[in-house]
């Protein structure tokens, strides 16, 4: 009898959240099986019930520390949906919108800056004592600046529409609760030039990177697969709005410009005991090959264009190493994660200059509703909401398909098909090789808890245990 | 011998006159007869914490968070009336760490959820914990009693999570509407506030109704309802002005 060796990496370390990875060795260190686990249980979608409707988009962006605005607005477009708000006010649609983009802007430039940089800055394997934050702020100065200056940027512009920078109030079931004032819009205006050649910069750094290892990223936790985006009706990139579109892997329609609040139609979730995170895949091609992509990538994919002239051109760049075709590389996603900086940024400054921003039409309302869906692109990738309400006013049923929790599937190949590629039949398991692991999860930039981010001494523990439970050896180490 | 007129001029002065003169924390403060303390440190600019007095209604004296200390003795300064020479302690550590304790026990004797409670930045046990410097559970465990949520009338809902038991409402419906909507039920910790009827849509309330009024409960147990969070952060109540009033 064979003897089945477990590798965990518990926690793993520089994403949003707690969760660990397993990866079981057979007799010759060859992986057969590779997994990532979420270990939280956050039951949001039952501690809802009983509450009003109008607390839902408070309560709910409670579930994120680092992308509260996405679930904020997914739960406020689902009750514009139930207080009869099928059309908001243009004032409060370009304030949400601005609210959006902001937040997609931090949120992107916090992965990219503060948890991956390091990776792709220092390589894969350097010391993991100063492959962090940190390290970058000793070596690139000047980069981890243009980080955290980009990244307040995104947030003032959270406080501004919000109230807070985290966990604020400014969306309400049919609007929003206040406009932007003439002063915050110029405290904008002053830096936009700025952000901009930033988010210019920041870009070129993530295509310089992936084109000089054109290779390295192609072959690393490459793989085939579906991917799922909103899409405006015309086929632009749109964030906050649109249209269901699945493409296959090889850019074929699966369904396009389906309407979210049929989510239900053609998405469906599957349990598996062994995770906490649940695995949704399309209907029609069922739970064994429907599962697909979300998020930045994905987006990039399943879109025709981009509307802002300087994103615009980058998609055309980033489509052009595929010749068009799906891009399957997990680690283009930190490429595509910059398009969108770029657009958000550029969002933003025509937001700005629009005088919408200071009307004072900002709730509308209509006919009551049972029951609304809203679905928003979420930094990292499609957001479901969907809430049903009774007579009194009060939540009886909460569905959430989080981002994360699309990407599901994909992480777990990646995973595993980095395990195969970098540790199976190895001799000596070292930091380096799991740190890939790590790498492929963090391309994703999963937010497992969509709770926490903790920065500082993350315990990362690799144990190996034999196939009775015995420990055969294990290494502790902090990042 | 001053004859007899049939006037008594020292009462009548005090009637119209700021003729009470006492100390509040070692200041001067001048009252006038049939004032309370409170109502004398109101009209002087100090301030005196409170959750279960509230301008126009009766005072009941029941919370106990304006405890202060007159010539030694502890009493509710909301009912306590003022008085010629007395030594009133205000905001001494003694009385401050009292009035925290009795704060810090509402926090924890109901299931008081600031971060998605609709009255955050309007609640007045939520300004007194700030105030008071109550940031966390550091004192006493959590009793996270089960309440009910009563959302039956179509204007007004009650989340009795939130009650911290003033008798603010009661007041207000039994003296101002003279409708008598609510009333405490139960004893010792599980007293509570009931309503006159299987709920509150089979009693007579109305969303005019002085008790339904934002303000007259001074936490999120009475709210109007789909109107919860319209107030933008930084334009609410203690947003701008803390609860003791000094900027």
């Amino acid at each position: 009898m064979s003897k089945t060796k477990v590798i965990v990496i518990d926690p793993v370390t520089r994403v949003e959240g707690h969760g660990k990875v397993t990866i079981h060795l057979d007799d010759e260190n060859k992986v057969t099986e590779a997994r990532l686990h979420i270990v939280e249980f956050r039951g949001f979608e039952r501690f809802i019930h009983g509450r009003p409707y109008w607390e839902v988009p408070v309560i709910v962006q409670r579930l994120c520390g680092i992308c509260p605005v996405s679930h904020h607005l997914a739960a406020s477009k689902a009750m514009d949906i139930i207080v009869g708000a099928r059309n908001i006010s243009p004032t409060a649609e370009k304030l949400r919108r601005l609210m959006h983009y902001g937040q997609i802007m931090q949120s992107h430039v916090l992965h990219f800056f503060h948890l991956c940089s390091p990776d792709l800055l220092f390589g894969f394997d350097s010391p993991a004592e100063s492959r962090n934050i940190f390290g970058v702020v000793e070596k690139m100065p000047e980069l981890a600046v243009q980080g955290v200056m980009m990244r307040k940027f995104g947030q003032e512009i959270i406080q501004a529409t919000a109230g807070k920078k985290i966990h604020g109030t400014g969306a309400v079931p049919g609007g929003v609760n206040k406009n932007l004032s003439i002063s915050e819009r110029d405290h904008f205006l002053k830096d936009i030039a700025k952000m901009k050649a930033w988010a210019l910069s920041a870009l070129a750094l993530a295509q310089k990177y992936t084109l000089d290892n054109i290779k390295a990223v192609q072959a690393f936790a490459t793989f085939n697969s579906s991917h799922l985006s909103l899409v405006r009706d015309d086929g632009a990139l749109d964030l906050y709005h649109g249209n269901l579109r699945a493409i296959d892997a090889g850019g074929n329609i699966i369904f396009d410009q389906a309407d979210y609040r049929d989510y239900s139609k053609y998405i469906m979730e599957e349990v598996k005991p062994w995770s906490y995170m649940k695995f949704p895949f399309i209907k029609s091609r069922g739970h064994l090959d429907g599962w697909y992509r979300v998020g930045p990538l994905a987006r990039l994919n399943a879109c025709g264009f981009i509307d802002t002239p300087e994103a615009g051109k980058a998609l055309q760049e980033f489509k052009a190493i595929t010749n068009g075709a799906p891009n399957h590389m997990t680690l283009a996603y930190h490429w595509a994660r910059m398009v969108e900086v770029l657009h958000c940024v550029e969002n933003i400054e025509k937001l700005l200059n629009d005088p919408d921003l200071q009307g004072k039409d900002l709730v509308v309302k209509g006919a009551r509703a049972e029951g609304g869906v809203g679905v928003i692109e979420a930094p990292r990738g499609t957001l479901f909401h969907h809430y049903k309400v009774d007579e009194n006013d009060l939540v009886t049923f909460c569905n959430l398909i989080v981002s994360t929790t699309n990407n599901n599937e994909a992480m777990n190949r990646a995973v595993k098909k980095v395990a195969q590629d970098h540790i199976s039949g190895q001799k000596k398991i070292t930091e380096g090789m799991l740190n890939h692991v790590e790498v492929a999860v963090r391309a994703y930039d999963p937010c497992l808890s969509c709770a926490t981010h903790a920065i500082g001494k993350m315990p990362l523990l690799v144990e190996m245990y034999g196939p009775d439970g015995e420990l055969l050896d294990s290494r502790g180490q902090y990042l | 011998m001053t004859p007899f007129t049939g006037k008594n001029e020292a009462l009548e002065n005090k009637m119209i006159g700021d003729d009470i003169v006492f100390k509040i924390d070692g200041v001067d403060v001048r009252g006038r007869i049939g004032q309370t303390i409170m109502e004398a440190a109101d009209d002087a600019g100090i301030h005196i914490p409170r959750l279960c007095d509230v301008e126009g209604l009766d005072p009941q004296g029941s919370c106990r968070v304006c405890t202060v200390k007159i010539n030694g003795r502890t009493a509710a300064s909301c009912t306590q009336p003022v008085a010629d020479g007395i030594n009133v302690e205000n905001r001494t550590p003694e009385i401050q760490e009292y009035r925290r304790d009795l704060v810090r026990m509402l926090f924890h004797e109901g299931n008081h959820l600031c971060p998605a409670c609709e009255a955050s930045g309007r609640c007045e046990l939520q300004a007194l914990g700030t105030d008071f410097g109550i940031l966390q559970p550091d004192k006493y465990p959590y009793l996270q009693p089960s309440r009910p949520v009563d959302a039956s009338h179509h204007d007004v809902m009650l989340d009795t999570n939130r009650c911290i038991r003033c008798g603010r409402c009661i007041r207000a419906s039994a003296h101002v509407d003279h409708k008598n909507v609510f009333g405490y039920v139960g004893r010792g910790i599980n007293k509570q506030v009931g309503v006159n009827g299987t709920d509150l849509a089979h009693t007579n309330a109305a969303v005019t109704d002085k008790a339904m009024e934002i303000g007259i409960c001074p936490v999120g147990c009475i709210i109007q309802k789909r109107v919860g969070f319209f107030a933008p952060i930084g334009a609410r109540r203690f947003d701008k002005e803390p609860i003791t009033g000094k900027k």
